[in-house]
């Protein structure tokens, strides 16, 4: 590379000046030569980032003139609907940020939008990284801290959207509150420690405030700087590629290349942020009215990623138990519980039953398709319909009211699908990886499938198939396949039984294993596997002579005739 | 694009299509074609991209830097990143100009404002992306490089020297060998651990029994919410309404209304069938405590505390809007459908010396969402 240019004096000083005390020419000289691959989906993390950059700023503005105080306050501001009202100078504060303050309604609305987007682009970076198993080792810690970002977000989001004190978000802390006093045994207690005594109390926004403000911004900020450090010390994984291999990375120098690209991603999405929060109204706190435990809206809807919880909650039978004269709440605790521990704690010890399940403690590095790991696809999107069913039905008053189906009927039909519908989406997704796998392992053996017709001497019609380029084949052929432990029962060459088949743990491992193990489909050359190259090799001659469509030359070509203008 | 596009020949190996989740096949500008990524860039934001599209920039795939289409394209580029840019300054301009300019404190006011503001800082922002972007796709070269990726795992030898280090340091420090050390500095630190957790017990009160409580007591009248006056028999005299019932003295207690509020249901004659029911021995429900085919139920959901608010005249169904809990009101406020575990507790009912509806009494059991302690 040729640099025909000279550094400007002040930064050459610059730089030196530091360099003389830091020590730093030659860590930064890597650091702008770290390298990050190319691939859109690497992306998705990038959005959350830049969207708490976001947050940060524009929750600074609003701090500099929200008031986090309940006491009440007759209001005499702009908004002169609400002239004469009794309201907490919380929002009263919110009513002066949104029509008293110059830019205040634009911040406030992108702060919220900022906070949709964070936690929707968090969700989607998260499967990202499930579905490519980006997960393994040596990521599980970063994958971990990704699952308790996530938990803060929700609990940041939840505070946040509550403190304006308005009419809908009341009612969201009174059901929160509701749901704390059902906590078994110290239930009440949580209730009254947080909210300062009874339901709503004075205590709860200015508590909220400085979590929202201060504590969890600060928690974030720490693990979303670990997060980001761990990245870059083990370095980005990346897709699989000709040349991708798991001892390198391919990519574009972080200096100047990444550097831009980012920048320029930072600003798009603030841009797209402003954008949403100049032309699509959120939140208008002012239309709800201040807060009062005796009214309440229909169809009161928290933010998205609140739906889950509120799902839960509609989706549950009224189920209490009452013994020694105490009150256990099921309907309430199991809500409240079971699906974020389900979804969450899950997704935490998964990388581990798999590490167990596979006997696999190596390094990953390249990525794996979803297809090529049936079993963990299939999980997650059984994952993902229990946690679409609970989000929908957190709508289900919407949806009865936009389809016309009756509510009740609704309810029930969740009550169904939380169950069978994991199951069903594990079974397809399952079954579809299968087949991906096995088109692939056709295309390796026999090319694919160009489009082309060609009428042979004999007046019979063929397809031509072309083999893949190397860069295909390179995408192919990075699959991994779990080895298989043996049985349980087996017994090794001495005749001593194999540690799988003790106990029930053992066994439990086997099973885990072969499912893990049996749904790799076995490569082109079908190492170990008699039937499938037997298979193979039939085909192989098919190719050159009919398409796989039937088994005799005479019927295939009638079919062919009809076809070919369009077929070519 | 004729240099590009090789013929379609059968020998020439293709990829059927692109594999999800790989690279795109074609890399960047000055190494293959540019005419995919310009797509992008198009499609990533507007005006400036259709612009950039018309540009469109010829294959320089092999090309050397100093070839005359290099220049031009790179020229072109140079010039649409310029423009970005100055576009981005002046939207910028134009925000501070909105800020200084529109002032706002009435509803229309302030929605030109953020109109204004909002979008001249959009635009500023995407402008300043798109530059960028065209700027790093455009002018720099390609330059795509390969790390090695180091084991992350130490080697050997410095596992065994942090080890003796660790250990050599830990004997000195001698806390293995003075246990007496060990433990009572574990136990010096233990109540300091505490301490926090008993720091929080001033956040709230005790919760008591009040949550088995309302503001309710034998005599305090009925009043209307929003109008805040006392209410006869004969003035709540249409059958199948609802209103919402405040505690005299109580009407901006928030925290007294949270429990105390009452919703009032009229029936035709004969319609209400309140059972006689007991919790253990006490009276939770009967006729005794309507007055004139009026009764009075909690409004707080015994779910999780919402206020039930929608009331369905034909059926008497009480429904919640927030879970769905559904009560039937003409029995009892029975729980017909959702997660509500109980009924909604009757306030006791009568009227006074001046004919206005009071309570006989408070509640006979604690109202809204179930805990611990409820029994």
């Amino acid at each position: 590379m040729s640099t025909d240019f000279d550094v400007p004096k002040a930064l050459k000083g610059t730089g030196s000046w530091l360099d003389d005390r830091f020590h730093g020419a030659r860590g930064f000289r890597v650091l702008m030569r770290k390298v990050f691959p190319d691939h859109w989906s690497f992306m998705l993390g990038e959005i959350a980032l830049w969207s708490f950059v976001v947050l940060l700023l524009t929750g600074t503005f609003l701090s500099l003139f929200f008031v986090p105080s309940m006491t009440d306050v007759v209001y005499h501001g702009s908004y002169v609907k609400l002239d004469g009202i009794r309201m907490s100078e919380a929002y009263a504060s919110t009513l002066n940020i949104s029509f008293d303050v110059r830019g205040g309604l634009l911040m406030r609305q992108i702060h919220h939008w900022a906070a949709d987007l964070f936690m929707a682009a968090l969700i989607i970076h998260m499967l990202r990284v499930f579905f490519t198993g980006a997960y393994r080792k040596p990521r599980e810690v970063n994958w971990l801290i990704g699952i308790a970002l996530f938990t803060l977000g929700l609990v940041e989001g939840l505070f946040g959207y509550s403190l304006p004190d308005d009419q809908l978000s009341g009612a969201g802390l009174r059901i929160f509150e509701g749901v704390l006093q059902g906590i078994p045994i110290i239930g009440t207690y949580v209730a009254y420690f947080l909210f300062g005594g009874p339901f709503p109390g004075n205590d709860i926004v200015p508590r909220m405030y400085i979590i929202h403000v201060l504590l969890i911004p600060g928690l974030l900020l720490a693990l979303i700087t670990a997060h980001l450090f761990i990245m870059f010390h083990q370095k980005h994984t990346q897709m699989p590629g000709l040349g991708n291999t798991e001892k390198n990375v391919r990519g574009q120098p972080f200096f100047p290349y990444f550097m831009a690209k980012g920048g320029a991603w930072f600003f798009f999405i603030f841009g797209a942020l402003v954008l949403l929060a100049t032309f699509a109204q959120i939140n208008p706190i002012w239309l709800y009215g201040p807060y009062t435990p005796v009214a309440i809206s229909s169809a009161s809807q928290p933010d998205f990623y609140m739906g889950i919880l509120e799902g839960s909650l509609r989706i549950m039978p009224a189920w209490e138990w009452n013994f020694l004269g105490h009150t256990i709440p099921f309907g309430v605790a199991i809500p409240f519980i079971v699906p974020l521990t389900i979804i969450l704690g899950g997704a935490a010890l998964w990388p581990f039953f798999e590490q167990w399940a596979t006997g696999d403690k190596s390094w990953h590095n390249i990525n794996d398709r979803p297809r090529n790991a049936p079993i963990r696809t299939a999980t997650g999107m059984a994952a993902v319909t229990f946690y679409g069913v609970l989000w929908a039905e957190g709508a289900n008053d919407v949806i009865a009211d936009k389809l016309q189906i009756p509510l009740y009927t609704i309810t029930w039909i969740a009550r169904v699908l939380i169950f069978v519908g994991p199951a069903v989406a594990f079974i397809v997704t399952r079954r579809i990886c299968i087949g991906l796998q096995r088109k692939d392992r056709e295309e390796l053996l026999h090319g694919y499938e160009s489009g082309i017709i060609r009428q042979l001497p004999n007046g019979q019609f063929i397809e031509v198939h072309k083999p893949l380029n190397e860069e295909a084949r390179a995408v192919i052929e990075a699959k991994k396949v779990p080895a298989l432990m043996p049985p349980p029962g087996s017994e090794d060459a001495n005749g001593v039984p194999v540690p799988a088949s003790r106990g029930l743990l053992g066994r439990a491992k086997a099973v885990a294993n072969r499912a893990f193990a049996e749904t790799a489909v076995l490569e082109a050359d079908g190492h170990g596997d008699g039937q499938a190259a037997e298979e193979a090799g039939e085909e192989h001659e098919a190719v050159g002579s009919s398409p796989a469509s039937g088994p005799g030359p005479q019927p295939a070509g009638d079919a062919a005739e009809q076809e070919p203008p369009e077929g070519g | 694009m004729s240099d590009m596009e090789q013929p379609e020949g059968p020998e020439v190996p293709a990829a059927p299509h692109r594999v999800i989740g790989t690279p795109p096949p074609a890399p960047r500008l000055l190494g293959s074609t540019a005419v995919a990524e310009q797509g992008d860039a198009a499609g990533a934001a507007g005006e400036a991209g259709e612009e950039e599209e018309e540009a469109g920039v010829p294959v320089l795939h092999g090309l050397p830097p100093d070839d005359p289409r290099v220049i031009l394209h790179a020229k072109r580029a140079e010039r649409i990143v310029a423009a970005c840019f100055t576009f981005a300054f002046i939207a910028g301009c134009g925000f501070i100009a909105a800020y200084v300019g529109l002032g706002v404190h009435t509803v229309d006011k302030t929605l030109r404002s953020n109109l204004a503001l909002g979008t001249s800082l959009a635009l500023a922002l995407l402008s300043l992306g798109l530059g960028a972007l065209i700027w790093v796709r455009h002018l720099m070269p390609d330059a795509e490089i390969v790390e090695e990726r180091h084991d992350l795992r130490s080697d050997e030898k410095d596992r065994q020297e942090f080890e003796a280090t660790f250990k050599q340091g830990t004997e000195y420090s001698q806390f293995v060998k003075r246990p007496l050390v060990r433990r009572t500095l574990m136990l010096g630190t233990l109540p300091l651990i505490a301490a926090p957790i008993v720091l929080l017990r001033d956040l709230g009160p005790l919760p008591g029994t009040s949550l088995r409580h309302t503001v309710w007591s034998p005599g305090r009248r009925l009043l209307v919410y929003g109008t805040n006056q006392p209410v006869t028999p004969a003035q709540f005299n249409s059958p199948g309404s609802m209103i919402t019932i405040v505690p005299e003295g109580y009407t901006d207690d928030l925290d007294a209304l949270a429990k105390a509020t009452v919703i009032l249901i009229k029936f035709r004659p004969g319609e209400l069938q309140i059972p006689t029911s007991y919790a253990g021995s006490t009276l939770i429900g009967t006729m005794n405590w309507t007055v004139d085919n009026i009764v009075a139920y909690s409004k707080i959901c015994t779910h999780v505390g919402c206020p039930v608010a929608l009331y369905e005249e034909t059926t008497h169904h009480i429904l919640c809007p927030c879970h769905q809990s559904t009560f039937d009101a003409a029995t009892g406020a029975t729980v017909i459908f959702g997660p509500a575990p109980r009924p909604l507790p009757q306030l006791p009912m009568t009227v006074d010396s001046s004919g206005y509806l009071v309570a006989r009494s408070d509640f006979t059991q604690p109202v809204g969402p179930s805990f611990w302690e409820r029994g």
